[in-house]
């Protein structure tokens, strides 16, 4: 895969490395220290760092301008982009301001649906989806053209990714999904967090065998587990995630001061056994609210240091 | 159809609650089938708002009809002799009829007896949902006869979300993911390999997003 852009994590992935990403989530607030701070803890032990938009539908900071902060500090974002809250004028307005300050990698997503969050009575807008936005993001880039057909001077340069979900029904559209999201321009994928190393492998393998892991780049997404309870909330209550019963109960068999430790040692584990699964380009670390553990999993599963390459500007 | 459920009758009170001279009309159309405002709902409404201002010690004189239709001229005539006599009709037809008859009586206030819900079916006895949203650009041909606009939560026209599970959406285990049904159907129909067609971004302007829309034809026009 021929490198398009400045990405550093392009770069990263195209040089065969395995790359680690991570994200931070906004603050409920407008002090930009917050952001910040979770940046400074992991920049070092991370390639690029997504920032989140308005995750679950609850109102933060905006991640176009959370990514514009740690983009001045030095650290790579990878702003997130969801379709729930912006139409097809606005989703351009925002890339070009991302691309005016050089941020270089995108995810597009549709977004949780607004019930879940502190605006349940709000509209939705979804006048793209996910797929849409990334042709949108494509043709900004490639053709340089806005949809509406007029040039854009200055076009954005993004390294464009999309989320997948291995766990998610129907189950025969799982590899179809992705072949779906490459075709509409999908350069890199982030998964949902897994638990479920059997389910994901044989993921993988579908993929592998329609030869779609040469088209693009997987990150393996991971979450360290806090506690037990938390293992049995994702399970039960988080959409589409698939925490199979032995990890639920090898985090309730650990006391409970033990738990944040196991919970990270699952993690670690799960890094070591994905690194040889064929297809798999890298990590998504996400530590929710538990950034300053990610050194030590970046650490522990050998993926530190991180490559020195430098962003360009 | 078009389908309405009551409003609540404190809702309506708040509204008639100083007239002398009711008038509820219902319609015999799609309220009727939905029972949300058709005769049978006309005269509930009647006999609780008298119950309601009798117990006030008000003497209210409340009236009944219910036309064939409220959204066509034709039928709105029927009423014209009567409707000044009224200092309020409640009209227990959808958004459509209360607006028409608004719109041909000036002089008389008129208040909505129901919420207009959504263009659905009967599902069975007491059960409609939601099959449709009007959007002016049919595009069930290439969805296997299931709408995503209307029914998907996130209105996405490529596919499911990753909150697909067991074939429910995310936001309600009561309610089936509209992309669930779209593959279980394509692969009836030994078409799943559509599946990865990409649909094209949507002309939205024909939605309510272009504004209110009207149909012209001039051929069938007198």
């Amino acid at each position: 895969m021929s490198v398009k852009t400045p990405s550093k994590l392009e770069k990263i992935l195209s040089e065969g490395h395995l790359a680690v990403t991570s994200e931070c989530g906004p603050p409920r607030g407008s002090d930009p220290d917050a952001v910040k701070k979770k940046a400074e803890l992991i920049k070092d032990y991370v390639d690029a760092v997504n920032i989140t938009d308005n995750q679950t539908s609850v109102t933060r900071m905006s991640s176009l301008s959370a990514c514009i902060h740690l983009k001045l500090m030095g650290v790579e974002p990878v702003l997130q982009m969801v379709t729930r809250d912006r139409n097809r004028i606005a989703i351009q307005s925002d890339i070009l301001g991302a691309a005016s300050f050089d941020i270089f990698n995108m995810l597009c997503l549709s977004g949780d649906h607004q019930s879940f969050g502190d605006c349940p009575q709000g509209q939705n807008v979804h006048d793209l989806d996910s797929m849409q936005l990334l042709q949108t993001v494509h043709l900004m880039r490639d053709e340089g053209k806005f949809l509406g057909g007029a040039d854009i001077n200055r076009p954005p340069k993004m390294f464009v990714g999309a989320a997948a979900n291995p766990f998610a029904d129907p189950f025969e559209i799982r590899t179809p999904r992705l072949a779906k999201k490459i075709a509409a321009g999908a350069e890199f994928i982030q998964t949902q967090c897994i638990y479920n190393l059997d389910k994901f492998e044989e993921w993988m393998k579908q993929i592998c065998d329609r030869g779609l892991h040469e088209k693009v780049y997987i990150l393996a997404g991971v979450t360290p587990l806090k506690s037990a309870g938390m293992a049995k909330f994702m399970k039960n209550r988080v959409p589409g995630m698939d925490v199979p019963d032995d990890v639920v109960k090898r985090m309730a068999d650990t006391p409970k001061e033990k738990q944040p430790e196991e919970g990270i040692n699952i993690c670690v584990e799960t890094i070591e056994r994905l690194k040889s699964v064929e297809g798999v380009k890298g990590f998504h670390i996400m530590a929710i609210e538990w950034e300053e553990k990610v050194p030590g999993i970046v650490e522990r599963a050998g993926l530190y240091p991180r490559p020195k390459i430098e962003a360009e500007n | 159809m078009i389908v309405a459920e009551k409003k609540p009758v404190e809702e309506i009170i708040e509204y008639v609650q100083d007239c002398r001279k009711i008038l509820i009309l219902g319609c015999n159309e799609c309220v009727t089938v939905c029972e949300a405002g058709g005769k049978k709902e006309v005269g509930v409404l009647a006999s609780t708002l008298r119950m309601y201002f009798l117990n006030q010690g008000k003497e209210v004189k409340i009236d009944e009809i219910t036309l064939e239709r409220q959204c066509d001229h034709e039928y709105l005539e029927e009423i014209r002799d009567v409707a000044d006599q009224y200092d309020a009709i409640i009209s227990l037809a959808c958004g459509v009829g209360v607006q028409f008859m608004a719109e041909k009586y000036h002089s008389v206030p008129i208040y909505p007896g129901v919420n207009t819900c959504f263009l659905g079916a009967t599902e069975e006895r007491g059960l409609w949902t939601e099959r449709c949203q009007a959007c002016g650009n049919c595009m069930l041909g290439i969805t296997g006869g299931i709408c995503p606009v209307s029914r998907c939560a996130k209105r996405l026209l490529n596919g499911p979300c990753g909150g697909s599970s067991n074939g429910k959406c995310e936001i309600s285990k009561d309610l089936d993911c509209a992309w669930q049904l779209i593959i279980d159907r394509l692969k009836a129909l030994d078409r799943l390999d559509d599946y990865e067609k990409i649909c094209p971004i949507k002309d939205w302007s024909t939605d309510r997003a272009g504004g209110p829309r009207k149909v012209v034809r001039e051929d069938v026009q007198i």
